[in-house]
Formats: structure tokens, C-alpha cells, sequence
């Protein structure tokens, strides 16, 4: 008997055990199922599925990967140099892909997806066996998204902590897949970021080995963009270093340039919205012009501890930091934003309006975009309330004319 | 007066085994059934006993809620079984038909000169009541309820559907009857929506309003017209009646005799010669699908691939129903079907979906669902194949979790399960929509009426 015929066989076999879900996970993953429509509906359907929807995401996340796990080796020995006084010709062949950078990315990057996908998916297949519902697919974009956005030397120990946090209780506790609130990714960086406070927001997280270096003779430095910004210190990067990715940064939060290229795969494919998209990008120009305008009217001067961020150019502010990737990968989460089509344009520029503000105002953590989308996840259903209920009203208008 | 509506919003779903323009007599069948289910909300009291001599025109049974409204045997002979189910539930009804038909005579009509009562008690005991339906709900109108318009919907957008300019070819003498007959019923406007190319037979129709629609599926069906013409606030009814059904009462008006023979549409891949036969409606399919039908491993539809019901080969041709498809089942397992290219299903996405490509390609589409059944994930979507000025996810959530407030505020009273077919067809997460607007409204008209 073919092996197809076999699993067929082991499914009847599970049907309505409690492993069943378990089973089936694994057996959809292989094949797509023998399902045929019910009576009372459609008798065809259309080729998409969850599956296939997740599966463009991972696809358009797969650049971002490469580029942080590349980008992990070239911040790392970039820093060394600096240390040591050498400069050297950058060159996109020489000194960037290299196998000597793709191996930093290999025992510093790879370990955070596998611990990412390892952590999730079991407290996944627990809870659908558990609970005895099919095992949702929502989590194959969040295990992606994790390791992309920490730092590259977080302890695999704390994002374990964190994954399972966040799996619980940003998303198995409200019913799972379609049911969560606040994005599961952001959940588990939020709870990254509050927890372990002196480990997340220092300036060494973001370089390997620049923690255990501290206090040694071979010190380096971690710095990010945004972390000189807020100490008003100058940046040594390009404007196309920034735009390219060769900054440090969360692992795969730096390149704006496959950012871009990620988006255009989400919106082609239409899986991601473009509306969204666009107007985090505009709401996040808005606020940054305001603050330009506040610099440029001396309103602020250079001795206020503001001055550096709010001085950066606003289209410097689109290429730094997670505005872009949180803009494409987050922001874009279906289930946690907003649903209608005029409250996705008021969600998405809430978010980049709101994270320029925190980014600039915030000291401690210059990095507001994680914030202001978990902020704007829970206005989301807020948002479309109001949309709907212009819907409601236009009915209601409706009515009146005629009665009256 | 000719108004044009452009409908943007849609998706025309193209199929291989569209009927040829040639239509057979399918011989009078052994065996014709009436089941109270095409019948939604409708209760059956029976009347003709197991063993008794019918004649085509004989009350089988009446609505429980409103005795007037009557159900006749299509053909005449003997009732051979009443078939229940569960709680004695009334399945079908069963007529061994005789070899020759007999007709009762209800006397010819001039509805030009009769009174809204006349034409209304007429339909009643002629049984052609049930041919009209009402929105709200989506059910056998209401003969106590005033409709504020009468909406005939003479273009067809569903997959594979029945030309109705080649059915009803030659009709309109009955067409102009049945339209005269049912003008009477309302106060307001009977209006006529038709295609673009429409010909004589409906453009030169009296005593209605006509309308142009284009664009794609949902083009046609009725309730997106009412929605652009005249849509349905709180407290209004609107009745809607198909052509092909005006033409049975047509007739009736002008020979007095109740001829329930209708031109179907056999359609879809697995017939070996897709085109049009006559049939009486009730007839058994299998005689209706002879030496035609593959049924090898066949999903037999008595109606479209989008909203018409499954039957068996033993079953019978549903009582609203132009139209039989039959298309593949799809029952099989399918290597890493989520994640591979895929060119020969539809899809209105492009993740790595490539239908976009070939907009003018005829698909061959099986029943299964391409995917497991999920949460509510993916927004935007539905908005697009959806004319309606109706949130569809937030209705669909409403009637859900039954909140009869939102139900009505969100549009509850505009929509019909056929409304849903294609946010249903092209939803990732195989939500069965049309069942869940379905309930939603029985819910509704059992709480508000």
C-alpha cells in the first residue's frame, strides 16, 4: 500500500483520540486533506488556505533572515576592527558575505529560529491536543517574526521564557489562532523588554559576544543608530548603509531594502495590506516633519537631551530602527489590526505617527514601533467600531428618509 | 426608462461543461417527488394520502402557517410513499407517475382585468403561490404582507447557469402574463433586471421597470439588484420571482392548466454532452441525467456549484431548479497541495495561485475544500467579490454570536444565503458562510418576525 493510502489509514485510525490533532498537523503538512464541502454551502472552493496564506509570509520573510544572519557576522567583526583601530574598504562581496559572517550567523542566528519554532510549536500541539481542536498555523509566521526581532545575543533561555509567555497568553488564552488580541510576536518582545529591562536595553545586546567582551581589554562597542541618536552623539553610517541593512540592529530588522522587497511580495500576492503598509509610512513622515519643523523653529536647541532624534531627517527616520519591519511584518497582522478598509488607513498611520513620538520622547528605549503597535492592536477593534457604525448610521439615515 | 447598473465587485467563476444550445426531451419519469425542504420555513400538513389517485394540479399538502398556501402534484398518478425522517419529518413526497397525464383545469384568466385579491386567490389555488419569495429572510413570501416592490432578476451571472434567453425562448406571450399577474400584487414597481445584450423577449416586456446590470458575478442575482435599486430598510418586504418561473404561471394564466415543465441545463465536466433538456420539475434525476451522466465518483447538484443542493441519482430535480451540475468529487489527498504552485483551481489571491494569470481559462474544480476549516484570520478579502454596502466578516461574526441587534443594524434584512456564495468560495479559512447566514436569519424571523 502506497504511503499515501498508509497515513489515510493511521488518520481513520487517530479520528477523535486525543492525539489526533497531533497527528493531523503533521499529516496536512505533507498533504493537503481529503476534505470535500458540506451540504448547505458552496460546492467548490477557492485553492487558498490558511496554510498557503502563512506560507507567502515565511517566503517574503526568508531575505530578512539571510541578510541578519550575514549581518550578525559583519557587525561582529566590524566592531573588533573598530576596536582595534583598522579600517578597511567595504565591499558587498569581501566583507559582507563571507563565510566567516554567515557562520556568526549560523551559531548565533540559526539557534533563535530552531529554539523559536521548538518552544512555540510544542506549547502549540499541547493546547490543540489539550484542548482538542486542529493545530492552527498562525504560529508558523510568529516563530519567524521572533528571532528577526531580538537582539542577536539574547540568551536562548530568555527567549524560551518568552516564547511561551507570549503563546499562552497573548493568543492560546483568547481561543487561539483569529482569537488573540495583541500580535503573539510583539508579545513575546514586550515580555522580553520588561522583563530582563538591564539585559534588552543596553547598548552591547545588539553585537555578539559584546556583553561578555565588556570591561576586558578587547571591548567593543553594540551601538545601535537610534542609541547615538538618543545620546545625541553623531552616527558614523551612510544614508545607504542604513537603507541597505548594514547597521546594527535586531536580527532582521536592519535592511530596509529586503524589508521593501518583503512588502512587495505581501502586497503582489495581496496577503498583506497595502494600506496598512503605506500609511504607517506616512503617518511615521508626519511625525518626524513635526519634529524637524519643532528643530528648525529653535523651539528645541541642542542642549535638550531630545534634540538628537527629533533632528533626524523624517526620511532618515523610515529607514532606522523597526519602523519598517514592524510596518510590513506587524502591523500588517490581520488578526490583531483593524478590519475595514478606512480603519486600516487610521490604524496604520496611528502607528507611525505614535512611534516617532515614542521613539524621540522615550530615553530609556528609543524604539517605540513594538510599542505603538501593541498600543494600537488593542484601539484596533476601537477603530472599527466607529467604521462600521458609520455603515450602521447610513441605514439608519435610510429608514428615516422613508418614514418621514 | 432604462437605469444601468454597473456592479465592480464580483468574480465570475468559469467552469468547463457549459450546456450547448440543444435541448432533448428527457421521457416522462416513473417516479416525481415534492419535498417541503425547497421550501425553507415552510411546514407541510399533508393532504394526499399514501395510495391516492392525483391528478397534475391536486393539493399534496398546505403550509401549516397559512392554509391558503398550496403545494400540487406536478404530474398525475399515484402518491406511492411520504417519506419522514427524523420526528416524522415530511422528506418527499413520492408520485409513481401514470403514462398519460391528466391536468386539472383552473380556468383561463385575463389578469389586465382582475383585482389584487383575484390574482392573489388564484395563485393560491393554482399552487403557484411558492413561486414567490420574499427578502427578508428568503422564504415564500408572506401573502399578508404588502411588498414595497417586485424585483425579476433576467440576467444570470452563476457559474454555468442556464441562458435563460434560450430557455425561455419563444415564451413571451406567458412571460408578459405572468408579469401582468404579479403587477398586480404590489403598489409599487416591478423591476426588471437584464444584461447588456438582452433581447425582445424581456426588453420588450410591459408594466415593469426595466434595468441594465453588468459586471461580473453577483451580477445577477437578485439581491445584489434590490441592494442598487430600491435596498430593503426595516420593516419592508420585497417579493422576487424568477422569469422562469413567471412563464408557469403565465401559461396558467392563459390555458387554466398547470404545466410544471421546465428547460434544465445539465452543466459541469462530468456530463458527456453538457446542453438542455425539458423536464417537469420534481422528475427523478437519473432519468432526467440519462446515458449523459459519468457518475463515477460525481457530485450530482441539483442547481449551481455555489448555492444549489447535493442530490443522489435517485434523488429528484429540486422545485426552484434550472439547472444540474455535476462535477467531480474531490476526495483525495494531495501532495504538499498547501504550499506548491497551483494552476488549475481559482483563486483570487496570487500566493502562488496563478489564475490571475489566465482570466479567461474554463477550470475544472472538484469539491474539495483545499484546505482545513479555521478561525476568522484573513481581512479585506471578502470586500472585494461583495457589492453589497454590507461589512460581510462583521455581519457574518453577528450572526455567529447571535446578537440580533447588530444582526439588523449591520444589514441582516438585506442578504440571502446566496449573497454569501462567493465570500464563501474564496474564504481561506472555509467558513461555511452561507449556513451560517442561513440560521442567522431563521433566528431573526422567529425573534423579530
Amino acid at each position: 500500500m502506497s504511503f499515501k493510502g498508509n497515513l489515510h489509514n493511521l488518520k481513520e485510525k487517530y479520528r477523535g483520540t486525543k492525539m489526533a490533532p497531533a497527528f493531523n498537523a503533521i499529516h496536512t503538512f505533507l498533504y493537503l486533506p481529503n476534505e470535500v464541502t458540506h451540504a448547505g454551502g458552496t460546492h467548490i472552493k477557492a485553492a487558498d488556505d490558511l496554510k498557503r496564506t502563512m506560507n507567502i509570509v515565511i517566503v517574503a520573510l526568508l531575505p530578512c533572515l539571510l541578510f541578519g544572519m550575514f549581518n550578525a557576522g559583519y557587525q561582529y567583526y566590524a566592531a573588533i576592527d573598530a576596536a582595534n583601530g583598522i579600517t578597511s574598504e567595504f565591499t558587498i562581496l569581501g566583507s559582507f558575505l563571507t563565510l566567516d559572517n554567515l557562520w556568526i550567523g549560523i551559531i548565533k542566528v540559526l539557534p533563535l529560529v530552531i529554539v523559536s519554532y521548538g518552544v512555540g510549536l510544542l506549547v502549540e500541539f499541547i493546547f490543540a491536543v489539550i484542548k482538542g481542536h486542529e493545530v492552527e498555523e498562525g504560529y508558523l509566521v510568529t516563530g519567524m517574526l521572533v528571532p528577526l526581532i531580538v537582539p542577536v545575543d539574547t540568551p536562548l533561555w530568555m527567549l524560551s521564557v518568552a516564547v511561551v509567555f507570549g503563546v499562552v497568553i497573548g493568543k492560546e488564552v483568547f481561543g487561539g489562532t483569529g482569537m488573540n488580541i495583541l500580535n503573539p510576536a510583539l508579545t513575546i518582545r514586550a515580555f522580553l523588554f520588561f522583563a530582563y529591562p538591564t539585559w534588552m536595553s543596553g547598548d552591547k545586546v545588539w553585537v555578539y559576544d559584546a556583553v561578555e567582551r565588556t570591561g576586558t581589554a578587547d571591548a567593543i562597542s553594540g551601538e545601535t543608530i537610534l542609541g547615538s541618536y538618543a545620546q545625541n552623539q553623531e552616527v558614523a553610517y551612510s544614508t545607504f548603509d542604513k537603507f541597505m541593512g548594514f547597521i546594527p540592529g535586531s536580527v532582521g530588522e536592519t535592511s530596509t531594502f529586503l524589508i521593501l522587497i518583503g512588502a512587495s511580495i505581501l502586497i503582489f500576492t495581496k496577503i498583506g495590506s497595502w494600506r496598512i503598509i503605506l500609511s504607517v509610512f506616512v503617518g511615521a513622515a508626519a511625525m518626524g516633519l513635526i519634529f524637524n519643523q519643532i528643530v528648525a523653529f529653535d523651539i528645541i536647541t541642542e542642549t535638550s537631551k531630545f534634540y538628537g532624534l527629533m533632528n533626524t531627517v523624517w526620511w532618515e527616520h523610515l529607514t532606522i530602527g523597526g519602523l519598517a519591519f514592524g510596518a510590513v511584518f506587524m502591523a500588517t497582522d490581520p488578526v490583531t489590526g483593524s478590519q475595514t478598509n478606512k480603519g486600516k488607513w487610521i490604524y496604520g498611520f496611528l502607528i507611525g505617527f505614535l512611534s516617532i513620538m515614542i521613539r524621540v520622547f522615550n530615553p530609556a528605549y528609543p524604539e517605540g514601533v513594538f510599542l505603538a503597535i501593541l498600543l494600537m492592536n488593542v484601539f484596533a477593534p476601537t477603530i472599527d467600531h466607529y467604521v462600521v457604525k458609520g455603515n450602521v448610521t447610513k441605514r439608519m439615515k435610510r429608514l428615516k428618509v422613508k418614514t418621514a | 426608462m432604462s437605469k444601468d447598473i454597473r456592479i465592480k465587485k464580483g468574480l465570475d467563476i468559469k467552469l468547463v461543461g457549459e450546456a450547448e444550445k440543444n435541448t432533448t426531451n428527457s421521457p416522462l419519469s416513473s417516479v416525481y417527488a415534492v419535498k417541503p425542504e425547497d421550501f425553507h420555513g415552510i411546514t407541510p400538513k399533508l393532504v394526499a394520502k399514501e395510495g391516492a389517485e392525483v391528478k397534475a394540479g391536486d393539493t399534496l399538502f398546505y403550509s401549516k402557517s397559512d392554509e391558503r398556501i398550496l403545494f400540487l402534484s406536478p404530474v398525475s398518478g399515484k402518491v406511492m410513499e411520504v417519506v419522514r425522517g427524523a420526528r416524522r419529518k415530511v422528506l418527499a413526497v413520492k408520485i409513481a407517475a401514470d403514462t398519460k397525464q391528466v391536468h386539472k383545469d383552473f380556468g383561463t384568466k385575463d389578469a389586465d382585468v382582475m383585482s389584487a385579491e383575484e390574482v392573489k386567490n388564484y395563485l393560491f389555488t393554482s399552487g403557484c403561490w411558492p413561486f414567490i419569495k420574499q427578502r427578508p429572510y428568503d422564504v415564500v413570501a408572506n401573502p399578508n404582507q404588502a411588498p414595497k416592490a417586485i424585483f425579476i432578476s433576467g440576467h444570470v451571472s452563476a457559474p454555468l447557469a442556464a441562458d435563460l434567453e434560450y430557455t425561455l425562448a419563444g415564451k413571451e406571450a406567458e412571460l408578459q402574463a405572468g408579469v401582468t399577474a404579479v403587477s398586480k400584487l404590489t403598489e409599487g414597481k416591478v423591476h426588471l433586471s437584464v444584461g447588456q445584450e438582452a433581447s425582445s423577449l424581456f426588453t420588450n416586456l410591459k408594466n415593469v421597470e426595466h434595468h441594465k446590470v453588468s459586471g461580473p458575478h453577483p451580477s445577477g442575482n437578485v439581491g445584489t439588484q434590490i441592494s442598487k435599486i430600491n435596498p430593503i430598510n426595516k420593516g419592508e418586504v420585497v417579493w422576487v420571482i424568477t422569469p422562469q418561473d413567471l412563464i408557469i404561471i403565465g401559461e396558467l394564466f392563459l390555458t387554466g392548466k398547470l404545466n410544471m415543465t421546465r428547460t434544465i441545463a445539465l452543466t459541469g465536466s462530468q456530463f458527456s454532452t453538457p446542453q438542455y433538456v425539458t423536464a417537469i420539475v420534481g422528475a427523478n434525476i437519473a432519468d432526467v441525467t440519462a446515458n449523459n451522466l459519468q457518475n463515477n465518483n460525481t457530485r450530482i447538484i441539483s442547481g449551481n456549484v455555489l448555492s444549489g443542493k447535493e442530490v443522489k441519482e435517485d434523488g429528484f430535480l429540486g422545485y426552484y431548479d434550472n439547472q444540474i451540475t455535476a462535477i467531480p468529487e474531490g476526495d483525495d489527498y494531495e501532495f504538499f497541495g498547501w504550499n506548491k504552485p497551483v494552476f488549475n483551481k481559482i483563486s483570487t489571491s496570487r500566493a502562488l495561485t496563478f489564475s490571475w494569470l489566465t482570466p479567461k481559462k474554463k477550470y475544472d474544480l472538484n469539491t474539495n475544500t483545499n484546505g482545513e476549516h479555521r478561525a476568522f484570520v484573513v481581512t479585506g478579502s471578502y470586500e472585494e467579490v461583495f457589492p453589497l454596502d454590507i461589512y460581510p466578516m462583521q455581519l457574518l461574526k453577528a450572526f455567529m454570536y447571535k446578537d440580533l441587534d447588530e444582526m439588523e443594524a449591520l444589514g441582516g434584512y438585506e442578504v440571502a444565503p446566496e449573497d454569501f456564495a462567493l465570500t464563501e468560495f474564496i474564504c481561506v479559512s472555509k467558513q461555511p458562510h452561507q449556513k451560517i447566514i442561513r440560521e442567522g436569519l431563521d433566528l431573526m424571523r422567529e425573534e423579530l418576525g
